[in-house]
């Protein structure tokens, strides 16, 4: 008996006779009287004996869904996670979408591409389809989209500084511009450069409505002397297109257009397309540039002249004379240079310009019309206009027009205004009169601000209507004349703001959203300027997703100058004197923190200046030999104060030593200075706003009196991300030749190292000569890339260092910001950085010697990242080899594995290698690091890369990300990667296409073309003449190969 | 039975008796504290406190609160790693090289010296730890254990991992070595005994010891295995520790002549801080009669001599950085002597190699201030050679566009604090509880020589 076995001692219950017999049947129901079989899915069509679910499954899910239950109600609760009833159509969580958009901050314009991660925005893209931006982008259009998400923003709307309704804040408005329109009072709408036509469709709405509403456009940094000039000459009110590409000898006066002048993304690119050089193509345009303080156009001159602006007048009008005295036209009666030198290089310019008539072009940044109509005089003698200069295509990024500023400030001063909105414009700051104007708000009776900050003006203001952020908004733009682009929201409104062109609609009272506007505006005036899409939706559709739609208006407009030479003379000579022996102070833009309107941005007051490759400051710019005189030495970034005294204003600014600086002249950046920025930007340095002084009707960015410094023995610290300055004659770092040797030979310039060994080795490896190139010997096996073998070429010839790679990448890979205080410790953590080197002074012999630059150095950019080696120093050390090859070729860096020995860091021969010193996330002690230390701030991460934690060693990836999007959407169309599909951010940021990334693989990608590849097995050969490798004595094989910088000069550091 | 010539000099002074050894050493670990040592004790332990605060907040906030930055990732850590290790050298040289060529006179000074050797390592072997980012996770990640991670495992290329081996068996063979020679003695001590507490901890630690002929026998047999052992480490260990350097592509460290050299400057700044311990036990405990001038006068000695090879190796460096023709490792060198941080180069000569030159004069080599002045200087001079091998080579290597300054911070001062407390703090609980010389090895020199030359007297 089965329970007697079991427990013999026990008493057993019968259920029945039927048990105690081991009836069969009562067996059979027995067992079925808690059935193992019992289905749990009800639909299982399977017989119940053989059915897959059974009791025990039962009991199972049971417990699995009780535990998940019971887990799930342990969790943070969700706070508004709303799913998709219905998904949209194309999106999906995980992928990234991009939207077709504008960029505009007044007139600084680009045409973006906005890649949004589950409906965040989180990198911008150039739009390679603009002819207005060219596909590139800047510095400061990477770096807004982290303005999106700046904490300072505001949530809603104010009044009085307190949080209010719109409703209310409506109501007041509309009370207040109907009772002053009606008494006939002025209303003022204060506003940068308006690029949008709709807005300007709004605004002239509002002001059908409003009587006395008037528009007063200023640009912080105004471009007035040239629109004047035109207006003058020409008859065009507005600024004129240039066409740099075109141009084969350029002169440029204090012009930055590779920096900050006008539409640099643009100049850049066209510029650059002059610069390339290759088997084919073995000419170069020429740069002159004369200027005072060293700018990014001047690091690229050929040919750089430090002048005094206050010669400029004369130096320009010196040009004229040379070019009419050969072409026979009046010549202008101004005083000599008195300066043999400076005179030979106007000869020589004036000859190349000669030379190249038709094909030259000559820009001045000056903003003093005079100059500027002797600037429309030689260009016009060159032919210039219709070929380098087109005027019928009229550009608009300057219509800032300073005196009808000057004269509002003085209305509003006087209490004639009665109202004032300031639209998405900061005048208290940016503007010279800024004080003015903050006294003047509270005169008028009803005074607004659409800022999307509480900024300096918006603290005055009695209203604020915080308008979106561009990339939550609607608009239009139409830069240049026939050239439109779009702009539209890539992520619905963050905060409880409105579009202030619906703000200026419903003050009106006009029953309509700004979008319908925008529509209507399109359909009337541009759908019918095409002839390819009949149906509007369709041709919205279309302008929307290429972000751009342009006007054939290929017609050149021919122009006649008419100006009075004798007038201009006599004004250049009252105000330009060649003789000039006091301080003068040259106010200019810097390429990262601009005009300040984006001082709160970290990732813009962390980029280093390309010149002086200092952040996190102003600072004033003196000359070597000043500083030689005062006894002023920078060491590492250690410097001292000088007090600089400006008119009545007096102030202690750290000094920066800046070869290249005019002498006797000091230079210092606008964009500082700001005191509502938000926490990033407040405090930070000082504001040269106000000593922008007015010259005529004009603001011009120099000084030629009343300043003066002294050193003082206050040290200071300047952030600088690179403190030695020269490349000590290193041709193993840095290859460069003039255009004249590049053309007898195309190796002009190449540093080639060689390893000599014996006869037998060198024929055993199949070479005549003994003398072998470092690759072709090796200890190391290599690597084997059976697929793909990324790789770089970096054109030093087409990179002007404008830093938009450097923003790109930081973007792009969640580089953290540090803060001034760990730049000082040199900590910054760009994965990318620019290396700037000047040329040491030609007599310079000794060691010693060589560490100093040049007085007018030299200057070659170099940018700088991981080198990717196929023989990598870092990977060999690593203990846990938490850096590895790929079968791609690249270095790739495991952070989870990583424990920080930093050993690798310390092998890197390029030092590109970063190491997370702390944790720069969640962390309070770095305040600046802001996109990752705030809710709001995080949602600009890259969820494909991950945020480094503290300890670990960080560096570039070639976007390895990306690499592997690209090979999975390959994958999914079941074709091998094209090549342009993968780019990484540095190379797509470029506008000069300076980066090139591809597959060497490849034999058609752009980079093996570049580079002339050739694949032979383990011996890889570039038959390019101008490429090379950084050290490539050391054999560490990088894929990233540069290229030769040529200029086209008559000799090297002449 | 060994035959002494009469005319060596004796090496216990003083008419010493088998009674007299046990008594002069012993007393020390059985009478109370002296006050003097309280007061030393006292000092380091404040010292290790104030430079634990230091490596906590290093440990805690992350490696930035050192002065590192972007292109000087080493600086005081390796240094003073390096100049630890270094330190420990001399212990096992006098352990073992000199036991197997039966250098005698090691006999009084190999313990101290071995102790020093196991707290150097110590305070060594902290640095390779704490400057690590992730120490939670480094310590055991840089051992070759089997783990779920899938195929991970360590880097067998990576210099750092042949330190972590070099390391370890150093410590693991010089503990086991000196372990077994403090056996005999703590026996002694055990059977000296009066209360029960120090009966039962010295009788554990005596192992059981019998003193029987065949106890002696096996001790004599593994102590010769141990040093047999222990000779190739001499040589290796800081051979390994050098190949951090010089297998990497730094100019400046990327050298051929580091192994040799770096084991003459480990022995050099060994034999230097032995004797400026030494002078001080000696002095402090009167062990005159057994660490004699004679010992000064030999440890200087082999000061000379390899202060002389480091100083032509000094030398040697600069011809191959100028014969080598390239120019980034002459730069380095020239920077090494005439840029930024030329002091410290300047400092480093001095003191490693004109200042033992001195001990070519009789007078200074016998003279105990002059031997223990200038034993300090060595090691300062051989912490600056770390420093400006690391340093110097590292601030200025390839691009000039990454050329930077290191600056300590007071945390590098604090952790380097942190081990001389710690170093220090086990020094005298050493000197106060075990045997400071090793009495059993002592009594076997005292008879043959000490008799003998009292005869001769």
């Amino acid at each position: 008996m089965l329970f007697y076995s079991m427990k013999n001692t026990e008493k057993q219950y019968w259920k029945g006779t039927e048990q105690l017999t081991n009836d069969p049947d009562f067996v059979k129901f027995n067992e079925g009287e808690f059935p193992e079989y019992l289905p749990v899915n009800s639909n299982s069509s399977s017989s119940s004996e053989k059915s897959g679910s059974s009791r025990r499954d039962f009991l199972k899910l049971m417990g699995f869904s009780l535990s998940a239950a019971s887990l799930a109600a342990c969790e943070a609760p969700v706070r508004k996670a709303i799913p998709y009833l219905h998904k949209p159509v194309d999106l999906d969580v995980g992928i990234p979408n991009y939207y077709a958009s504008t960029y505009s901050n007044g007139g600084n314009y680009c045409s973006i591409v906005v890649k949004t991660r589950d409906g965040r925005p989180i990198k911008i893209e150039g739009n390679k389809l603009s002819k207005v931006s060219g596909g590139g982008t800047t510095a400061q259009v990477e770096a807004s989209v982290l303005s999106l998400y700046d904490t300072q923003r505001l949530r809603g709307a104010q009044v009085e500084g307190k949080t209010a309704d719109w409703a209310q804040v409506d109501d007041l408005v509309k009370q207040q511009l109907q009772s002053i329109s009606a008494a006939g009072g002025k209303i003022a709408i204060v506003s940068k450069s308006i690029l949008s036509p709709s807005t300007k469709e709004v605004l002239k709405q509002f002001a059908e409505v409003y009587s006395g509403t008037q528009v007063i456009t200023y640009d912080p940094v105004s471009a007035y002397g040239i629109v004047k000039a035109n207006q003058d000459v020409f008859g065009v009110k507005a600024l004129p297109s240039y066409y740099f590409n075109k141009a084969d000898v350029i002169v440029s006066f204090s012009c930055d257009f590779l920096g900050t002048w006008i539409n640099p993304v643009k100049f850049s690119a066209d510029f650059a397309k002059t610069r390339k050089l290759g088997p084919s193509k073995k000419q170069m345009s020429r740069l002159y540039q004369f200027e005072a303080n060293l700018s990014l156009t001047g690091a690229n001159a050929d040919y750089r002249i430090p002048v005094r602006p206050s010669k400029e007048g004369i130096l320009v009008v010196a040009l004229y004379n040379e070019l009419a005295t050969s072409l026979g036209a009046p010549t202008l009666q101004v005083s000599k240079i008195n300066d043999e030198a400076l005179q030979g290089y106007v000869s020589a310019a004036a000859k190349d310009l000669l030379k190249s008539r038709g094909k030259s072009l000559v820009v001045s940044g000056s903003n003093d019309s005079d100059v500027q109509i002797v600037i429309n005089a030689i260009n016009y003698l060159l032919d210039s206009y219709g070929n380098t200069i087109d005027l019928g295509a009229e550009a608009y990024f300057r219509q800032g027009d300073d005196a009808e500023m000057e004269t509002f400030i003085s209305e509003l001063n006087t209490g004639k205004i009665d109202a004032v909105i300031f639209y998405n414009c900061n005048p208290v700051y940016d503007h010279p009169m800024g004080a003015i104007i903050a006294s003047g708000i509270e005169k008028a009776k009803l005074s607004v601000s659409t800022s999307e900050c509480k900024d300096e003006t918006a603290s005055l203001v009695t209203l604020i209507a915080p308008d979106h952020n561009y990339l939550e908004s609607w608009s239009d733009s139409m830069p240049v004349k026939g050239h439109f682009s779009m702009a539209q929201p890539a992520i619905s409104p963050l905060f409880k703001t409105r579009q202030a062109q619906n703000s200026f609609l419903t003050w009106a009272g006009i029953e309509k959203e700004y979008y319908e506007l925008i529509q209507e505006y399109w359909k009337e005036n541009l759908f019918n300027t095409q002839n390819e899409i009949s149906d509007f939706q369709f041709f919205w559709d279309k302008c929307l997703h290429d972000g751009i739609y342009e006007v054939d208006n290929t017609a050149v407009t021919e122009v006649n100058l008419t100006w009075n030479p004798t007038s201009i003379a006599s004004s250049i000579s009252a105000k330009y004197t060649t003789d000039n022996s006091a301080t003068e102070l040259v106010i200019y833009e810097k390429v990262g923190v601009g005009d300040g309107s984006q001082a709160n941005n970290p990732w813009l007051q962390e980029l280093p200046d390309p010149i002086s490759k200092a952040c996190w400051d102003n600072y004033v710019t003196v000359s070597q030999r000043w500083a030689n005189e005062n006894g002023l030495k920078m060491f590492e970034s250690n410097t001292y104060k000088v007090r600089l005294k400006i008119g009545d204003t007096e102030m202690l600014v750290p000094a920066l030593v800046q070869p290249g600086q005019a002498e006797g002249t000091i230079g210092l950046a606008l964009g500082y200075g700001r005191t509502d920025a938000g926490k990033v930007g407040n405090g930070v340095g000082v504001s040269a706003y106000p000593f922008l002084k007015k010259q005529a009707d004009q603001r011009v960015l120099f000084l030629t009196g009343g300043v003066s410094i002294e050193p003082t023995r206050e040290s200071a610290k300047i952030a600088q991300t690179q403190t030695h300055h020269t490349f000590m004659n290193r041709g193993y770092v840095i290859q460069e030749s003039v255009l004249g040797e590049y053309q007898k030979d195309p190796m002009a310039g190449r540093y080639t190292p060689y390893i000599e060994t014996s006869p037998a080795l060198a024929k055993k490896l199949g070479s005549e000569s003994t003398k072998l190139p470092p690759g072709a010997i090796s200890m190391w096996k290599g690597h084997e890339y059976p697929n793909h073998h990324w790789a770089m070429a970096i054109d030093l010839n087409s990179c002007t260092g404008c830093g938009a790679c450097v923003v790109s990448c930081q973007a792009e890979n969640n580089v953290p910001v540090v803060g001034r205080q760990e730049v000082l410790n040199r900590r910054e953590m760009h994965w990318l950085r620019i290396d700037r080197y000047y040329s040491s002074a030609s007599s310079a012999s000794t060691l010693k010697e060589l560490e100093v630059a040049a007085e007018n150095p030299e200057v070659i950019f170099q940018p700088m990242l991981c080198q990717q080696c196929n023989n990598a120093p870092c990977e060999t050390v690593c203990p846990v080899a938490a850096t590895t090859h790929s079968t791609e070729g690249l270095n790739q860096m495991t952070y989870n594995r990583c424990i920080g020995t930093r050993y690798c860091a310390n092998n890197c021969p390029y030092k590109v290698r970063r190491f997370n010193w702390f944790k720069y996330h969640d962390n309070e002690k770095f305040p600046d690091n802001s996109s990752m230390n705030s809710d709001l701030g995080k949602m600009v991460l890259n969820p494909d890369v991950t945020v480094r934690s503290r300890g670990v060693m960080e560096k570039c990836t070639f976007c390895v990300q990306r690499i592997q999007l690209g090979k999975l959407e390959a994958r999914k169309d079941k074709r091998p990667v094209r090549d342009g599909e993968i780019k990484t951010a540095c190379a797509s940021a470029c506008p000069t296409e300076a980066i090139v990334f591809g597959d060497i693989k490849d034999p058609e990608s752009q980079v093996a073309q570049l580079l002339r590849f050739e694949d032979k097995g383990d011996y890889q050969q570039v038959k390019e003449e101008r490429a090379y490798h950084v050290l490539e004595y050391l054999n560490v094989k990088p894929n990233v190969w540069y290229f030769t910088k040529i200029r086209n000069k008559a000799e090297l550091n002449a | 039975m060994e035959v002494i010539s009469p005319l060596r000099t004796p090496l216990v002074t003083g008419g010493k008796t088998v009674a007299d050894v046990t008594e002069d050493i012993c007393k020390r670990i059985e009478a109370k504290p002296p006050k003097t040592w309280l007061l030393a004790l006292t000092v380091s332990g404040v010292v290790l406190l104030l430079g634990l605060y230091a490596l906590v907040i290093t440990v805690w906030e992350g490696i930035g609160v050192w002065g590192l930055n972007k292109t000087v990732e080493w600086a005081w850590d390796i240094t003073n790693f390096v100049w630890w290790v270094g330190i420990g050298h001399a212990g096992t040289l006098i352990s073992a090289i000199l036991l197997l060529f039966r250098q005698k006179w090691r006999m009084s000074i190999n313990r101290s010296a071995e102790a020093m050797t196991i707290f150097a390592v110590i305070c060594a072997a902290l640095f390779p730890l704490v400057h690590m980012g992730r120490l939670w996770v480094g310590f055991y990640w840089v051992l070759p254990l089997p783990n779920t991670f899938g195929s991970l495992w360590v880097n067998f290329n990576s210099p750092l991992l042949w330190d972590v081996f070099a390391i370890s068996t150093y410590f693991t063979v010089s503990l086991v070595f000196w372990y077994i020679g403090l056996i005999p003695d703590f026996a002694t001590i055990r059977d000296r005994a009066t209360n029960n507490i120090s009966k039962a901890i010295y009788g554990a630690l005596s192992f059981g010891w019998t003193g029987g002929a065949k106890a002696w026998s096996r001790y004599e047999t593994v102590s010769l295995i141990l040093a047999g052992l222990a000779t190739p480490l001499v040589l290796s260990v800081h051979t390994i520790v050098s190949f951090d350097f010089a297998t990497s592509v730094i100019p400046g460290w990327h050298t051929t002549i580091f192994p040799p050299y770096f084991v003459a400057g480990a022995i050099f700044s060994g034999f230097a801080m032995v004797l400026t311990l030494l002078l001080i036990t000696r002095k402090v405990y009167k062990l005159e009669d057994y660490i004699t001038i004679q010992h000064i006068e030999m440890m200087n000695i082999i000061i000379i001599v390899t202060g002389s090879i480091v100083g032509v190796a000094y030398l040697t460096e600069l011809f191959m950085a100028w014969y080598s023709g390239v120019p980034a490792e002459q730069y380095a060198f020239y920077n090494r002597a005439l840029g930024p941080y030329a002091w410290a180069y300047w400092i480093m000569m001095t003191c490693n190699v004109i200042s033992p030159q001195l001990f070519w004069f009789k007078k200074i080599r016998t003279s105990l201030w002059a031997t223990f002045i200038l034993s300090i200087v060595v090691n300062i001079g051989m912490w600056f050679e770390r420093f400006v091998i690391i340093v110097t080579s590292l601030h200025r290597d390839f691009l000039p566009s990454s050329w930077a300054m290191f600056y300590p911070t007071l945390y590098d001062v604090g952790v380097y604090l942190f081990t001389f407390g710690l170093f220090f703090t086990l020094f005298f609980l050493f000197a106060k509880f075990f045997p400071v010389v090793n009495m059993a090895e002592m009594k076997s020199i005292l008879k043959s020589e000490s008799s003998t030359a009292k005869a001769l007297k």
